[in-house]
């Protein structure tokens, strides 16, 4: 058999391969959230995280904006703390009375992160950027200055205090009971 | 007695003379780089020999692979209403295992054996002798070529059986027994990581492809040059590598996915 021919037949043979490699990349991969792409981390402590992992994706009205990147131990409090990563596009967006609720998809399904999102002012997305604030006339019709309190928007590193924690079976049940016996 | 622990130093001794020579003839197989104007040319020819030849029984067996774990898996989800999550499990099992493993079997099997045979019958016919003879090192002309092309073409035939046998399962899964088709891909997506997943599957093809063409070329370079020798490297180059291949799968499990 000539060179020539030889040489086309291993070219197909190694374009095959790098094909299949592109296949597994593009098609069967997440080539998401997942490593790529700028994030930033938000940590918030639950009571209870129930069978919450890793990895596990973080939601806000069903779409996925992060994954839960470690799950660890508050050192003096004794209360699991989980580390959010979340898409860096979303840092400063949402204000610091934002709750975060651990769910279930479905009713054998995996555990996720449900963020419920609360919009922050403009005065407090200015503020978290960096940006100098400037009191422009839009401030006036925001919900800060109607309460009289100032919020902050969520960046790199902040702890949301809100949280629900994970519904357990047998919690629920002795909740019941007791709520029973109390009757 | 003496006699008992003679044979057990021998059997030492020979076993660790044995490790060395292969050593040797790897490290000198990886030091002694084809020369620029020669070697692409043998590179090719092995790659022909060794990746090119092997892609039909890699190709058939993993789209059969890949039908069979679709319908197993089936069988089994359906029953708890999950037969969505067969994308992920074909994927996941052929991607960290079955495609790695499977494809260094059966090229221990096609190609491992022919590379034996082939440097064995130029060991007995004093081939190599011969080529040293006119000062050209055996180890550059003949071993080094193959075992270039067998660790450059069994990763990619594992990425080849990996993406075929998912085809497979997607063609039983998906167009036979009425799994939604974009379920199978969108969760497969969501499950199967790159990082994790294939790179981790890719480092152990290429582990593979390393013990399997090393014991192939080894057995091969250093059997007894008589008939009978060629044939006992022959079957030891098939059952040694596939041992191999699942031991150190153990292995890189272990440290790959236990965490």
């Amino acid at each position: 058999m000539n060179t020539r021919k030889i040489e086309i037949l291993v070219g197909l043979f190694v374009a095959l391969g790098v094909a299949a490699f592109a296949v597994l990349a593009l098609k069967v991969a997440n080539s998401g959230i997942s490593g790529s792409g700028e994030t930033y981390t938000l940590n918030a402590k639950f009571e209870n995280i129930g069978s919450l992992k890793t990895r596990a994706p973080i939601k806000v009205g069903g779409v996925v904006i992060g994954r839960v990147e470690g799950i660890s131990i508050h050192p003096q409090e004794f209360v699991p703390v989980v580390a959010m990563s979340i898409d860096a596009n979303y840092e400063c967006q949402f204000s610091d009375t934002t709750s975060v609720s651990i769910l279930t998809s479905g009713i054998l399904g995996e555990q996720y992160l449900g963020i419920s999102p609360v919009i922050a002012s403009d005065s407090a997305k200015n503020t978290c950027l960096g940006n100098e604030v400037t009191n422009t006339s839009s401030d006036v019709d925001d919900l800060d200055d109607l309460f009289g309190v100032q919020s902050k928007a969520l960046k790199d590193g902040d702890l949301v205090t809100d949280t629900k924690s994970a519904l357990v079976l047998e919690e629920l049940i002795g909740q019941f009971l007791f709520n029973q016996g109390s009757e | 007695m003496i006699d008992f622990f003679q044979s057990i130093g021998h059997k030492t001794l020979s076993r660790f003379a044995s490790l060395g020579r292969a050593t040797r003839m790897l490290i000198g197989a990886l030091v002694n780089v084809p020369n620029l104007r020669k070697g692409p040319a043998l590179l090719v020819r092995q790659l022909y020999m060794v990746g090119h030849q092997s892609l039909l029984i890699i190709m058939v067996s993993g789209l059969f692979i890949g039908m069979v774990l679709a319908l197993q898996g089936y069988t089994v989800l359906v029953g708890y209403g999950a037969e969505d999550s067969l994308g992920p499990l074909v994927a996941l099992s052929l991607l960290r295992e079955l495609g790695p493993v499977v494809t260094a079997l059966l090229f221990a099997g096609r190609a491992g054996s022919a590379l034996t045979a082939e440097i064995g019958l130029m060991k007995a016919t004093e081939q190599l002798s011969s080529l040293e003879m006119m000062a050209i090192d055996p180890l550059r002309r003949v071993v080094s070529p193959r075992f270039w092309a067998g660790f450059i073409s069994m990763p990619l035939l594992a990425l080849i059986f990996s993406a075929v046998a998912i085809l497979g399962a997607h063609l039983v899964g998906v167009d036979w027994l009425g799994v939604d088709s974009g379920s199978f891909w969108s969760i497969m997506q969501s499950q199967v990581s790159f990082e994790k997943d294939i790179l981790n599957g890719m480092i152990k093809s290429f582990v593979f492809a390393l013990i399997v063409t090393w014991i192939a070329l080894y057995k091969g370079y250093d059997c007894i040059p008589t008939s009978e020798g060629i044939s006992k490297a022959t079957t030891e180059t098939v059952v040694h590598s596939s041992l191999a291949v699942l031991g150190f799968d153990f292995l890189l499990t272990a440290v790959m996915f236990s965490g």
